[in-house]
């Protein structure tokens, strides 16, 4: 029977698919609607100091990238932090709390970088019964210009030391949610274990302009005539987050730090990948915005059945084991030669194959044979680069498969089994020859 | 079998609100949505099968993606390049025989793109725009005469007027168009759609049509030939196929290509005369029409009768099953032998069940009748060769003979559309036959010019 209640850094929840902090994590209705829908966990939406809360446009704040059919492929916002007082989301937060003692609720925080602003909130979120904290050091739009969120996220010292201002001032777990806005995301994560964090969640969204109204000439969406850089999220990101996590999960220093990941997270098999590549639960935004909480279901029912299928009972099974399998390009297999295969009974002859490989690769697929429109792949020129199969319409129609003897008539060499890497190559100039 | 009616013939058999919903547009226009969501489903095939199978050559796949980039005027002016009837071919392609057959999605299990209906939506929307216009070239100073203005003329004389020749098409009609006026089913072109078209046809300049003047007696060939540089012969089909059965002179038999017309040009749809049973006889692309013009014009029965198989219709599947759909039923294997009248007027119609012998169609000896109180011939259309009579013209057939050029036998004489050889009795082919020809009377000219 497959198990998929998770332990995250000592925070039970029921399945591993959290809310990340975001609207749907606004407020007690949605909690207690996303709750009831089947989810395991919410990060609270991000919560400011006491006092005036901020304000925010009253224009259009989401912008998205569409794909066929409409179907929502990234989505762009400039929302800021929770704009309701302090008070009243505390009150909710005790409540909801109190109401579903099985789920994770995690509160997202973002105040100053000053020690005093985080010992004035983390006492007052204790009092709520949270499960723990997620410091926000990724929005990066309005808030990064008042010197948080991405402003201190994007220096890894300062990541350090608020988490371990909040270590100090704080008994539960501690989540550093980092930006992406950042050139090598291992620096923020190094310095959120040495600060003392319990775990890092990633990616916040990325600074992106979605679009460009012509017409107005302004970023789009705009207000009055003007639009401002935004955060981008949804399937589109799903890669670059991919890659963040598995550089943290990867590195020496932070191999046993947890993770959880978040970005372009849409269906079960989207989360699954990311807890192959080391990851202990996931949360979900976009998605949810696109669909509303319902989805759950098809991720919780998806997940189990693919983990049944493999024979695997928890996460833990299954959690990291494609890690050791990324590797720096220099450590890939040289001698592993490979060409493009079409199934000719698959083959709708669309032609796309041939003309990219024509127009801007190798010159490998042909476009008529014997007078027939015939696509075929000349070994000599194939260099097995895999474009062709990425653009070609039909599913498994062209495959790349492996040459494991003879000669490889592109380049006249003998297939060598043994495996031999960029680093010992002849022409390498570094390599020792 | 049907028993004889009494009700015999009557018009005005709807409500002015069935007239309008039962001639409304066949498929009607794609909202902007569902264009871009159609478009989107194009592979962009390189080397497009649909675009070889585009008689045009229309550049399907580059159009459609200008539809999916949002700029349908660019994409109507990739279809007007090849083919300026685009709007109309667009409405009454047999796409699911043309490109649609061919799209690589059927390879593929699905719906081929609906490349007819996105051709629509550009091609619409230009001619709300205006975006597309097209301009001369410098005054060539040459003249040439086309004869007939329906689709072959109509192409042939922009692509002329283009290279700077000046145009003269001697229409034998009141109105221009030729069968987009008179003979396609009034479904697939409304909203007087082929006067728009030939308006944007003719917006180029250069271009004159004499209305009323027929070639003939009064206007012979030699003439032509003699006082223009060039001419183009595009004058269709304009006779019809009798059944030459007795009793086919009957009030209430009648030719269907003449019918249409009259509803085409028809003011008020329930003024037309419309059977209580119908029978149409043929099995092409008119007797499809026909059947189903007279089944929504409030006939009750309709029966189409062919003298062969499903396999053997002119009409494609796709026809075929619209005529189905609007309650008409085909009858294959069956000629007929002879028309009943009662009192002047069509009753019956007798028929002959047939059968293939050694590749040969013969009578079985087994006879029927059907009811009838209107029978509409739709068996084919010939040329009118006694307006070519004394021009020594070759013919082949009963239809003119061309070579690849769409060149006759004499010596600045070309000719397109339905009135060849190997005509296809289509728009979209006579559109092609008309930029054939167009571009082998430019090279002509120039040649000549200098
Ligand atoms: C009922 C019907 C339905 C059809 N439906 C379709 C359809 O859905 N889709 C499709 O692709 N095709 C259809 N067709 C075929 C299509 O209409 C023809 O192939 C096409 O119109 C032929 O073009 P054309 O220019 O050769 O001739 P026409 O369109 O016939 O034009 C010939 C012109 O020449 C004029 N003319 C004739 N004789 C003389 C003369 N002696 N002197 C001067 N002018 C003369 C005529 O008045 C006419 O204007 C249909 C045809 C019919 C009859
Ligand atoms: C409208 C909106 C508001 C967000 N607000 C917050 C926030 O207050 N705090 C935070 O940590 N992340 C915030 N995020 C980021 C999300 O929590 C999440 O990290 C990001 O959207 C990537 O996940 P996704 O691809 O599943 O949406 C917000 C995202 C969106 C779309
Ligand atoms: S891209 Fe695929 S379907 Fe298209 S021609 Fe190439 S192999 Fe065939
Ligand atoms: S002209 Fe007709 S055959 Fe050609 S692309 Fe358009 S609809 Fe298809
Ligand atoms: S064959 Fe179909 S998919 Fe390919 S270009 Fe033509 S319409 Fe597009």
């Amino acid at each position: 029977m497959v198990d998929l209640r998770s332990n995250f850094i000592g925070i039970a929840s029921p399945n591993p698919f959290w809310l990340a902090s975001a609207p749907p994590t606004d407020k007690a209705y949605n909690v207690e609607r996303a709750f009831e829908a089947g989810w395991g966990g919410v990060v609270w939406k991000t919560l400011g100091e006491a006092g005036p809360p901020v304000v925010n446009v009253n224009g259009p704040r989401y912008g998205a990238w569409h794909g066929d059919n409409r179907r929502l492929m990234g989505l762009n916002n400039i929302e800021l932090i929770t704009d309701r007082s302090l008070d009243i989301n505390l009150e909710e937060i005790t409540q909801v709390k109190q109401n579903w003692p099985d789920r994770a609720l995690i509160v997202s925080i973002m105040v100053p970088c000053e020690e005093e602003a985080w010992q004035k909130i983390l006492p007052l979120v204790a009092q709520t019964g949270a499960d723990g904290i997620e410091l926000n050091f990724g929005c990066p739009h309005g808030m990064s210009e008042r010197g948080m969120g991405a402003a201190v996220g994007q220096v890894p010292e300062y990541v350090g030391m608020v988490a371990k201002w909040c270590k100090e001032n704080y008994d539960k777990p501690v989540i550093v949610k980092l930006t992406p806005n950042i050139t090598d995301i291992r620096q923020p994560a190094r310095s959120a274990q040495q600060g003392g964090a319990d775990a890092v969640s990633l990616i916040n969204t990325i600074n992106s302009i979605i679009a460009v109204d012509l017409d107005a000439m302004a970023p789009s969406p705009h207000t009055d005539g003007k639009g401002s850089h935004g955060g981008y999220c949804g399937p589109a990101v799903k890669p670059i987050a991919l890659n963040m996590v598995a550089e943290i999960a990867r590195d020496e220093q932070t191999a046993q730090l947890p993770i959880s990941a978040i970005g372009g997270i849409q269906t079960w098999r989207d989360a699954a990948e990311f807890i192959a590549l080391g990851a202990g639960n996931v949360q979900v935004c976009t998605a949810a915005m696109t669909y509303g909480f319902k989805i759950v279901e098809e991720m919780i029912d998806g997940l189990s059945r693919w983990m049944d299928e493999k024979g695997y009972d928890s996460i833990e099974d299954f959690r990291g084991m494609a890690v050791p399998n990324v590797v720096n390009w220099e450590r890939l297999n040289l001698n592993f030669i490979t060409k493009a295969v079409i199934d000719q009974d698959k083959c709708i002859k669309c032609g796309r194959c041939h003309i990219v490989c024509e127009d801007t690769s190798h010159q490998a697929i042909s476009l008529e044979v014997n007078g027939e429109r015939k696509f075929e792949v000349n070994d000599d020129e194939c260099v097995g680069c895999n474009l062709c199969v990425n653009v070609c319409p039909v599913e498994d129609c062209i495959t790349l498969e492996q040459m494991t003897k003879g000669t490889d008539p592109r380049t006249g060499k003998t297939i060598d089994p043994k495996y031999a890497n960029w680093t010992t190559h002849p022409n390498n100039p570094g390599s020792c020859g | 079998m049907a028993e004889i009616s009494t009700t015999g013939v009557a018009a005005g058999r709807l409500s002015a609100r069935e007239y309008v919903d039962n001639f409304s547009d066949l498929h009607p226009p794609l909202a902007k949505n569902k264009a871009r969501t159609e478009a989107d489903r194009c592979y962009f095939c390189h080397d497009a099968p649909c675009m070889d199978a585009c008689p045009t050559s229309i550049d399907i796949p580059l159009f459609i993606r200008q539809i999916a980039a949002d700029t349908p005027d660019g994409a109507a002016e990739t279809i007007f390049t090849s083919n300026i009837l685009g709007g109309m071919c667009a409405r009454v392609c047999p796409t699911e025989t043309l490109c649609e057959e061919v799209c690589v999605h059927v390879a593929q299990g699905n719906l081929p793109v609906k490349i007819g209906e996105l051709q629509r939506y550009a091609t619409d929307h230009a001619m709300t725009s205006g975006a597309v216009t097209f301009a001369r070239a410098a005054d060539t100073d040459k003249h040439v005469a086309i004869v007939g203005a329906g689709p072959a003329g109509l192409a042939c004389a922009h692509r002329l007027s283009q290279a700077g020749h000046k145009v003269t098409i001697f229409e034998a009609n009141e109105k221009p168009g030729g069968l987009n006026e008179y003979g396609l089913a009034a479904y697939k072109t409304t909203n007087d759609f082929a006067q728009s078209e030939v308006a944007f046809v003719l917006s180029i300049g250069g271009i004159d049509i004499e209305y009323g003047k027929a070639l003939g007696a009064d206007l012979p060939l030699d003439d032509l030939a003699k006082n223009h540089d060039a001419v183009f012969l595009s004058l269709g089909l304009a006779a019809t196929n009798g059944l030459g059965i007795a009793g086919d002179d009957l009030d209430g038999v009648k030719d269907a290509v003449e019918y249409i017309a009259e509803l085409r040009q028809a003011d008020d749809l329930a003024t037309l005369p419309v059977g209580q049973n119908v029978v149409v006889i043929g099995g092409g692309m008119t007797a499809i029409d026909i059947a189903v013009q007279i089944k929504r014009l409030g006939a009750r029965n309709v029966t189409m009768v062919y003298r062969r198989g499903p396999e053997q219709m002119g009409a494609s599947d796709f026809e075929q099953e619209l005529a189905l759909i609007n309650g008409v039923t085909i009858s294959h294997w069956a000629m007929p032998t002879a028309i009943i009248g009662d009192n002047g007027q069509v009753a019956a119609i007798d028929f002959e069940r047939t059968q293939l012998e050694g590749g040969k169609l013969k009578g079985t000896g087994e006879a029927f009748t059907l009811a009838a109180n209107q029978v509409f011939s739709a068996i084919g259309q010939v040329l009118d060769a006694s307006s070519l009579a004394d021009s020594g013209l070759a013919l082949e057939g009963r239809r003119i003979t061309v070579n690849e050029d769409r060149k006759t036998s004499l010596g600045n004489v070309w000719a397109g559309g339905d009135c060849v050889v190997g005509g296809q009795n289509l728009t979209v082919s006579s559109v092609d036959d008309g930029n054939v020809a167009a571009a082998a009377i430019n090279a002509f000219l120039t040649g000549k010019g200098e």
